[in-house]
């Protein structure tokens, strides 16, 4: 008994540590509940939209190191960039107010490109924006709002490369860095199966590994690459000869139209007010890359329906389903 | 589960990529630890502050930190180029070598100190008495930790991925990315995993009963 009277004093540290977190957990919400409730535009009870006005936050998932897009300031540790913009614009479709009223309504959580689908799955985030493609295989699992901006992937080589100058340059012996498990990297694979297709975790480890000469080339969406350019001048330079098209989603929960629709309704609004090319000006623009003369149409596509619950037995059905959609639509 | 048996290939490649990996460097890691544990009882101060520095730095810095700082950090520094092999190997060598040499350490240490004595009175040296008497009984002892360092060191092999090289992790995650079916094709690396380690705890099992004192 004696041994053990020090565990005591660290015990209550530990449970009154706890009250507080708890305490604190809780206050935020109940004031930002009341608060929400009686300034926002109003929604049908039950939408996704009310009940994120509800719990006063809207909770997102983007990218912490794409430059321009979505990148976390070391110095002021706020997430910048043309996605977090157009995040906020949405946002502020929901809880009315101006992008600096936001305040603590929304919250960026980061997503990698591998974990997108399964945050919106298990509702980790309420929304992706985080260069995320459009594309068939990924509408199995998820929806898409927008697109609200037209990417298209290209090459970045070292300033001084002039071997390369195109997709049909990456041959044998060639390497490719791109990030692991991204549609930029599939695309290597099926465009240019000969060069040696590098995956890392992030395209600025694949910028670096391009300057210490391990790979001959980084390949992804222009801005992306564009972002790194501008950082970079004298070492770097794109291709620019973009060889596919990636439209710029908004990944939601499959099978939610009423939170899609508004979505889009509200992309449309901005692409109207003026609000989406100030976004991009401040973003994307600041690093010279030039306002696309007219934002996207977006895409009404009908929705496969709400998403079969569980993974796991729906994992059979499924696998046999993709590559044939795949086929058919794209 | 399909995609597990349409891949089957995939699946197969990924696993000898897995083996040669572990292999290669777990052999490593036995030589290297074994030297490092010797510094760490030698008689000499500056061998023993070594040995010590090493375990301490290696073993208390996560692999994959490790794995990131020599690629992108300690080889560009130096001006070093390496193929990501030999890069994955010396770092997976190094940090398998620290758990090594605190394993091997302590089968020394159960060693009775009249052997050393024995051998000392007999004019060998601190080598010769290490390596002819302390250590062929030492490691008899430690033949379950350092079997679990191996089947330990078989799972961490999969965060060479982190620098791009093949291995049973990025395979299933690869397919994974294809079929957009991420648990299925994990989950079937995780069983290929089991199909390694599970037959390397049966083989440690039986070398530790052929290695054993007959008493």
């Amino acid at each position: 008994m004696k041994k053990q009277r020090w565990l005591i004093p660290i015990v209550l540290l530990t449970v009154a540590l706890m009250g507080v977190a708890c305490g604190d957990d809780d206050s935020p919400t109940v004031g930002g509940d009341t608060d929400t409730t009686s300034d926002g535009p109003s929604f049908a009870a039950g939408s996704t939209m009310a009940e994120i006005q509800a719990k006063g936050k809207l909770v997102v998932g983007t990218k912490f190191d794409q430059p321009g897009l979505g990148q976390k300031n070391p110095l002021t540790n706020e997430v910048e960039g043309f996605d977090v913009e157009i995040a906020k614009l949405i946002a502020t479709g929901i809880f009315g107010g101006d992008a600096s009223d936001l305040g603590n309504k929304i919250e960026f959580i980061e997503t990698p490109t591998p974990v997108r689908e399964t945050v919106i799955e298990q509702g980790t985030v309420d929304i992706v924006v985080a260069t995320y493609t459009i594309n068939d295989a990924r509408k199995q699992r998820i929806d898409f709002a927008g697109p609200y901006y037209l990417a298209g992937q290209d090459i970045m080589v070292k300033k001084d490369n002039t071997a390369i100058t195109g997709v049909e340059s990456l041959v044998s012996g060639v390497t490719v860095c791109s990030v692991r498990n991204s549609t930029p990297a599939g695309r290597i694979k099926e465009r240019a199966p000969e060069a040696t297709l590098i995956e890392y975790d992030t395209y600025s480890q694949c910028k670096d590994d391009l300057l210490n000469g391990n790979v001959d080339a980084v390949s992804t969406d222009n801005s992306i690459l564009l972002g790194f350019v501008a950082a970079d001048p004298d070492d770097l330079k794109i291709v620019g000869k973009k060889f596919s098209d990636e439209p710029y989603g908004i990944g939601l929960p499959r099978g939610d139209d009423a939170w899609r629709t508004f979505i889009n309704d509200r992309l449309e609004e901005i692409y109207g007010n003026g609000d989406w090319e100030e976004a991009f000006e401040s973003t994307l623009g600041e690093l010279g890359v030039p306002t696309p003369d007219s934002p996207p149409a977006v895409d009404r596509y009908t929705s496969a329906g709400p998403a079969p619950a569980p993974t796991t037995t729906a994992a059979g059905a499924t696998t046999t389903t993709v590559p044939a959609t795949t086929t058919t639509t794209g | 589960m399909n995609i597990v048996v349409d891949n089957f290939d995939a699946y197969l490649a990924g696993m000898i990529d897995t083996i040669v990996l572990t292999l290669v460097s777990f052999a490593l890691a036995f030589v290297v630890g074994t030297i490092v544990a010797g510094f760490r009882v030698s008689p000499v101060p500056p061998l023993r502050a070594a040995g010590t520095a090493y375990v301490n730095i290696v073993r208390n810095t996560p692999l994959a930190v490790s794995m990131v700082l020599f690629w992108f950090g300690l080889l560009p520094a130096l001006g070093i180029s390496l193929s990501r092999f030999w890069a994955g190997i010396i770092v997976l060598t190094t940090y398998t070598a620290s758990f090594v040499a605190e394993a091997v350490r302590a089968g020394i240490n159960s060693v009775a100190v009249g052997q050393a004595e024995a051998g000392r009175s007999l004019g060998l040296t601190f080598p010769a008495t290490l390596g002819q008497i302390i250590l062929p009984q030492a490691m008899r002892t430690v033949v379950q930790p350092l079997g679990s360092i191996f089947i330990a060191l078989i799972k961490n092999s999969a965060l060479v991925t982190i620098i791009s090289l093949p291995n049973l992790t990025k395979t299933g995650e690869a397919i994974g990315t294809e079929t957009v079916q991420f648990f299925p094709a994990l989950l079937g690396a995780g069983v290929a995993y089991l199909l390694l380690t599970l037959p390397s705890g049966a083989a440690v099992g039986w070398i530790e009963h052929k290695v054993a004192f007959r008493r």
